[in-house]
Parts: structure tokens; sequence; C-alpha cells
């Protein structure tokens, strides 16, 4: 009875989404206040309907009902309760009811949290909202209904859950990166809701901001979690691997990083908005690009766990839909928009668009990467693949520019810089960024290389500038202690976000560049020893968890002759899918990672074994963790929450604007 | 030319000159980091679609299925040669030094990445076998079509 219960709350959903598009869509039209007010009411009701039903599953999933197809084949009854939970959204059917799930609980936080905003303006963004929501419940109805039952004759127990879905890092990696996906359509909801009024200023960008943040923030940690568990977890110690998945939740987050930038400079200046608004549409068509890549299963990854054709033409044809018609409607209605705002050459406006170009670049190189082998092959030519070194190099020149300018860019002034008052600020940073580089490398480089002196540099370039930038801001008026308590919480953003790219950017240069990997032949009693370091293989034991056996190899650890660390790499097999899984033994730490994995048993007994040593790894999620704080800091700036405009450096004409609307 | 309009030119020209410069580039890369992808049968025949044969050196993927009996380790490190097949019948043999990835077995699909070292023979940089037991590369599906899978015998 309870599936069906949930499926018809489903189905309510998505008719209750058609009406939230509808009647307040018509409710503008005609000016009927009741009908304009109606969208928050139907936003409201269908987020209650959809929760109802994911809660559902979620209860099924507890219960072990095996009658659900779903469950069947994604759960089994020996499998942990965390884990059973977080199979709700572990294959394809449940993980798209998460995403309409979490679609409505965007649009219901809209519709509660904008009561400043003109009432027609939440009715079309939530409408457009409901649009989209009402797209999701076709495909999920439609192709992908998680209820469907294997009556009568259901099986005694499921099939488990993808043993490398197992794991802490699993269960909040997807819903993370959903948030992410799914948040950039409340910026695309808003972007369409002011073509359709024809009406795009500055307090446009200024309602669409903090919500775009919110979703960088969340895509940000849901990257940078995915990348964390393919480290811990796929057992060969690599961190990013430009497969389709990645790349396809890589380039919304790069539009989106672009669209933040600009859409500072469109609320601050009133400049660019036609291009935030392309920027907006980008980001979450990316979003839907990416599903499609990973749903439809026309990518080969480890990801596409479901490759059903109607299910990637549904996608598709959605896709070209929202593509297509937001574009067109941009096409009608861009041209409209006229930027007021001047800037000279050398001003901040420049240094946000190179950054614009830049970030746009990146885009096209990972959307070249990731589709061009797809394209190669329908066109006849064979199946190529596209490897790493392509994007690496292509990374390695584009990170040049982007960083020098990221370092020196908040120095610059809105509108017009005089060049030669920034000559003292350039020397400092660069002697100030210079010497740090080279104390750095003396101290934790073992050897010499170009490309480390780069990256080890631009990273402290950026560290300086984002610093420099700070005791000026902080000495301008007042003594520094003073001043430092009256930066604005969006000004403590901007440099907890560079100088988390800084972070990062020194954690791949270090990681990329210094990492020593052995992949060794090593019996019981045997040890190898590197860098200072030796590791002991001292015994296999047998191993017994609640859903899997294996064995594991304990090693110890020493550094310089002191013991340091007792390390367990384990080999699992789960015994309901009969498969494999290498759990790595990782001995974290702030400047390195000891990392071992055991690989197979050779014909004389002895163990193939892969000890790494990763130095300064744990900063690239660092880096973005500071990041997605950084964005944390900047939703928390009172302009986006109290009643008062902040005073701050807000040219005339914004302020104006903002006091409108405040 | 009025100050505003040389501007502008300069703006222009140097937006072009550092677009063509990029797509150079990105060309350039690309060239160098595309691996064709082959079957067995097409390192010995040549491409079923343009009917090339690889040189001897050049980087590729190649897919098949690990033939029964033939993977021989060296008793003193981690190297390691096995033969690929396909339902071509066409054998070629891949040498790799290093870990064999958990899901590679005898008589499983798999793919391999490196240089072609003689005409039937692969150094290979990289082993692949994919986690799902399920799945298989579309490629490598292809080329097994019509063998007979050993997974029957592998699942219990």
């Amino acid at each position: 009875m309870l599936p069906e219960i949930g499926q018809f709350s489903l189905i309510l959903a998505c008719i209750l989404s058609l009406l939230q598009t509808v009647y307040p869509l018509y409710g503008v039209q005609t000016g009927h206040q009741g009908a304009i007010r109606s969208a928050k009411v139907f936003t409201i009701l269908q987020f209650v309907a959809v929760a109802f039903s994911f809660f559902i599953l979620s209860y099924l999933f507890l219960m072990n009902d095996f009658t659900v197809g779903y469950i069947a084949t994604n759960s089994n009854s020996a499998l942990p309760w965390y884990y059973r939970l977080s199979a709700v959204w572990g294959a394809h059917e449940g993980s798209l009811l998460l995403w309409v799930f979490l679609l409505a609980g965007w649009s219901i936080a809209v519709a509660l949290m904008s009561k400043r905003l003109p009432a027609e303006s939440v009715a079309r963004v939530l409408a457009v909202l409901g649009l989209l929501s009402f797209g999701f419940y076709l495909f999920v109805i439609l192709t992908s209904n998680p209820f469907l039952r294997t009556l009568p004759y259901f099986p005694i127990d499921g099939r488990d859950l993808n043993p490398l879905l197992q794991d802490f890092g699993l269960i909040i990696h997807p819903p993370m990166l959903y948030m992410g996906y799914v948040g950039f359509s409340v910026a695309f909801a808003f972007a369409i809701a002011a073509l359709l009024e024809g009406r795009l200023d500055s307090a446009w960008a200024k309602w669409s901001r903090p919500w775009t943040m919110a979703a960088w923030m969340f895509l940000t940690v849901g990257i940078a979690l995915g990348s964390w568990w393919a480290y811990y977890e796929l057992g060969w110690g690599g961190w990013w691997f430009w497969d389709p998945v990645e790349n396809a939740s890589f380039m919304p987050w790069i539009a989106g990083t672009a669209l933040i930038h600009s859409l500072a400079v469109s609320e601050k200046r009133g400049v660019f908005k036609s291009w935030t608004v392309l920027l907006a549409l980008s980001a979450f068509s990316l979003s839907l690009l990416g599903t499609f890549l990973v749903r439809s299963g026309v990518l080969v990854s480890v990801h596409a766990f479901a490759s059903d054709p109607t299910r990637g033409l549904f996608i598709l044809g959605f896709l070209v839909l929202v593509i297509g018609g937001s574009l067109l409607l941009y096409a009608i209605q861009a041209s409209k928009v006229k930027s007021r705002g001047r800037y000279e050459l050398a001003s901040r406006e420049s240094i946000l668009l190179i950054n614009n170009i830049l970030l746009i670049a990146a885009l096209i190189v990972v959307l070249l990467g990731t589709l061009l082998p797809l394209v190669h092959k329908e066109i006849g030519l064979g199946s190529i693949s596209i490897g790493e070194p392509f994007f690496n190099r292509m990374f390695s020149i584009l990170i040049v520019p982007f960083a020098l300018f990221v370092g020196v860019g908040s120095l610059f002034r809105w509108k017009k810089q005089k060049l030669s008052d920034l000559r003292k600020p350039l020397i400092v940073i660069l002697l100030l960024s210079v010497v740090l580089t080279i104390a750095f490398l003396l101290v934790f480089a073992p050897s010499f290389t170009w490309l480390a002196l780069m990256g080890v540099f631009l990273g402290f370039w950026i560290t300086a500038g984002v610093a420099y930038e700070i005791y000026l801001r902080a000495t301008h008026r007042h003594s520094f202690r003073e001043g430092i308590t009256k930066l604005g919480n969006s000004h403590w953003a901007m440099s907890f976000g560079h100088f988390g790219l800084a972070v990062m950017i020194i954690g791949i240069t270090m990681t990329q560049n210094y990492s020593i990997e052995k992949d060794v032949k090593l019996a019981v009693g045997d040890h190898i020893a590197f860098e200072h370091y030796d590791f002991h293989f001292d015994q296999v034991k047998d191993l017994n968890g609640p859903n899997y056996t294996g064995t594991v190899g304990v090693f110890t650890v020493k550094h310089d002759l002191k013991e340091i660390a007792v390390m367990k790499a384990e080999k699992r097999i789960y015994t309901v899918q009969r498969m494999p899984m290498t759990e790595a033994a990782i001995d974290a730490g702030f400047t390195r990672d000891l990392y071992i994995a055991m690989g197979e048993v050779l014909p004389d007994g002895a163990w193939a074994v892969r000890i790494y040593y990763k130095p300064f790894i744990r900063w690239i999620w660092l880096g973005p963790l500071l990041m997605a704080f950084a964005g944390l800091l900047m939703i928390c700036d009172r302009r986006y929450r109290g009643k008062k405009v902040a005073k701050e450096t807000l040219e005339p004409k914004a302020t104006v604007l903002g006091d409108k609307n405040a | 030319m009025n100050p505003r309009r040389k501007k502008r030119l300069i703006i222009t020209s140097s937006l072009i000159a550092g677009l063509s410069l990029a797509i150079g580039l990105t060309l350039f890369a690309l060239q160098q980091n595309i691996d064709l992808f082959y079957t067995p049968s097409e390192i010995i025949n040549g491409k079923n679609e343009t009917g090339t044969k690889p040189e001897i050196g050049q980087r590729l993927r190649v897919g098949g299925m690990v033939v029964n009996g033939s993977v021989s380790r060296d008793p003193e490190s981690l190297k390691v040669s096995f033969d690929l097949i396909d339902n071509k019948a066409g054998i070629v043999t891949v040498y790799f030094d290093g870990i064999l990835p958990d899901l590679f077995r005898e008589g499983q699909g798999i793919v391999a990445q490196g240089h072609l070292k003689s005409s039937n023979e692969i150094d290979a940089f990289e082993v692949l076998a994919k986690h799902d037991e399920e799945y298989m590369p579309p490629e490598v599906a292809d080329a097994l079509k019509g063998m007979d899978h050993l997974k029957t015998e592998q699942s219990k």
C-alpha cells in the first residue's frame, strides 16, 4: 500500500507544479492578485507532496520492502541502516526523486524568503521553477518510477547496494552535488523571470546573487567531496581523473564561478547585465547537460548506472526545450537591456571581464574534451579517448594569467584605476610572494622543477595579493587594528575565496610534482624504504564485516627510525555481489598523506602493494572548503538579509535602487 | 582615428589574437592526446571504418577479452603479460608493469592503454577493468559480441 501512496503523492506534486506555473502567470498577465499570491501556496503544497513521497521511499528502504523493484536491486537486509538510507539515492530512480525533492526545496526557500521582492516577480520566478519541476516530475513518473513493484514474485532479499557506494563520502556527496546543480535553477528562474518582465537592473542582480552563491557553495563542496571519495575509495590515490562525469559537474561550476563574479559587477556597477543573464542560463543548462550525459549512458564512466535509451531521449528533449527556449527568449529580450555604466580599460570591471574570458576558455576546453569523443564516434571516425595530459596541459596554461589577475584584481578600483598608483603594491606583492615561495620550496620541496616553482609562486602571489589588499583596506581610514574589524562580510568572502584558490593551487602543485608512487611486490616480513619513511609488512589478517569478508594487510611505518603509524589496508569481498573492493589505509597529515592499498595476491603468496607518499594533498580539498566558507560569509552579508542597506562603497545609483527594494 | 575607435580596435584585435592563440594551442594539445580505440583484430588488419593500421610506437587503447590461461607473471617483479582476443579471433599480447585492477580476470573484458610495441604487442601503462561486473564499455561489448562470455561461469 505504502509504495502506491508514495507514487500517488508524486503524481499530486506533478500536478501541483503545473498549477504553480500556470495560475501565477495568468495572475501576472491579468493583474489578478489572488492568482499572483497563489504561487507561494502551490509551491508549499508541491513541496509537502514530494517530501512525503521521498519520506515514504526512505521508510520503505529502512523497512527492507523488497516488493519494490528499486529497493530489491539496490539494498539488502544485511546493509547497515545508514547505507540503506543513502541507498535511496544510490541509483538512477531514487537520485532523480532526490533531484525533484531538492528542486521543491529550493522553490519553497525562494517562496518563503523573498518577502522583500515585489509579488509579481516572485510569482514569475516560482512559475519558472514550477515548469522545471513539472518536466522532471514527468521524467520520473514516465521513465524512472522508483515505486514500481516486483509483485507477485518478489525476492526474499535485495541485490545489495553497489559496494563502491557503501561509504560515508557517498552518503553526502550526491545530495551536496545535487543541491548545487538544482540550485542553479534558481539563478536560471530569476534570469528567465527578469527577461519575461523585460526588466534587468541592479536590483535583479542583487536578488539573485545570494541564491547563486548558495548553489555555487553546495556545488563546490559536492565536487570536493567527490574528489576526496575517489582518492580514498577507488584505491589508486588519484584525486581527479577528467572522467566525463567529473567534467559534467566541473562545467556548471566554472560557469557558476564566472556568474558570481559577473553578478557582482552587475549589482555594483550596472554593467555586463546581458552577459550575466547568459551565464545564469548557461550554468543551469550545463547542469542539465551534465545530467543528460550521466543518465543517458552516452558517455562511458564509473557513474553511468542507467543506460536506457528512452531516458536519454527524454532528457535530450527536455534539454533542447530548456536551452532552446531560454536562448530564444534571451535573443528577443536581451537587446532591450542597456548597460549604462562606463568604465576605463584599467578598472576592476575590466579585470573581472578578463576573469570571465579565462573562465569561459577553461569551460570550452572541458566541453571540447568531453564531447569530442562523442562527436568523433557519431560521425563514423571510430572511438577515441582524450587523455588527462590534454586537460592538464591546458589548465596549467590557463591558470597562469588567471592566478596573476586574481592576485592583483582586488586592488583595482571600479570605473578607473590609475596604473601608476599600483606600482608600489605590485612591488610589495611581488617581493612578498617571491620570498614566501623560496622559503616554502626550501623547506618542503625535495628537488627543483619549473612547474613546481610556477605553481607555488602563483599560490603565494594570490596569498600576498589578498593579504596586502586587506592591509590597505583596513588602514585606509583607521588604524589596522580598528580597520580590520570594520571590513564587511562580503569583503572577507572575496578574500577567503581567493585564498582558497591559492591553497588549492599549492596543493595541486605539490601533489603533482612531488608524489612518490611505488607499486611493489611485498611478502609478509618484507619492507620498503624511501624519503625517510620505512614501510614494514607485518602480517595479513582475516576480516569479517556485516556484509563483506576479506583480508587486512598490517604495516608498521617508521619515519627516521621512529614508529609513526600502524596502517591497515583492507581487501574486501562483498558477499552479495561477489565484488572485490580495495579499502586503502591512509595516514593523513597537513603536509603529507601516506597511502597503502593492497593489490592482488601473487601466485607465490606475496602481495602486490601500492605505497604512496602524497605531499600536501589535503590542501586540494582544504581550498574548496575555504571557497565554500567564503560563499557562506557572502550569503550572511547583511545587505542580503537585513532591512538596512549597508553603506559600504555602493555607487550612488546602486544605492538608490537598493533603497527602493529594501 | 579618434581615440575611442582606436581603443576599440586595440581591444578587438587583441581579443582576436588571444582567441587564435588559444585555439591553436588547444588543437595542438588535442592532437597529441587523442588515443584511438582498436580491437585486437583491428590492430592486425586495420580499423573497420578506415582500414588504417596503427603505427609502431603509436599511443592507443585496445579492448578485448583476456584469453584463458594466457596471464603470465614475472616471479621477481610485478611485470605481467596476457593475450586479448575479440570476436574476429584477432589476438594481441599486452605487457604491463604494475598492479592489475580488482576486477581483472581471465575471461573478462578489459581495456588497456599504451604504446604499440610490434604489430601485435602492446606496452600498456594502464589497464582498466571497470568496477561494475555488469558493466562493459560499449566498444568492448561490440568487439566481444557473439563470443562465449565467461560471466555465467563466474557468477556462482
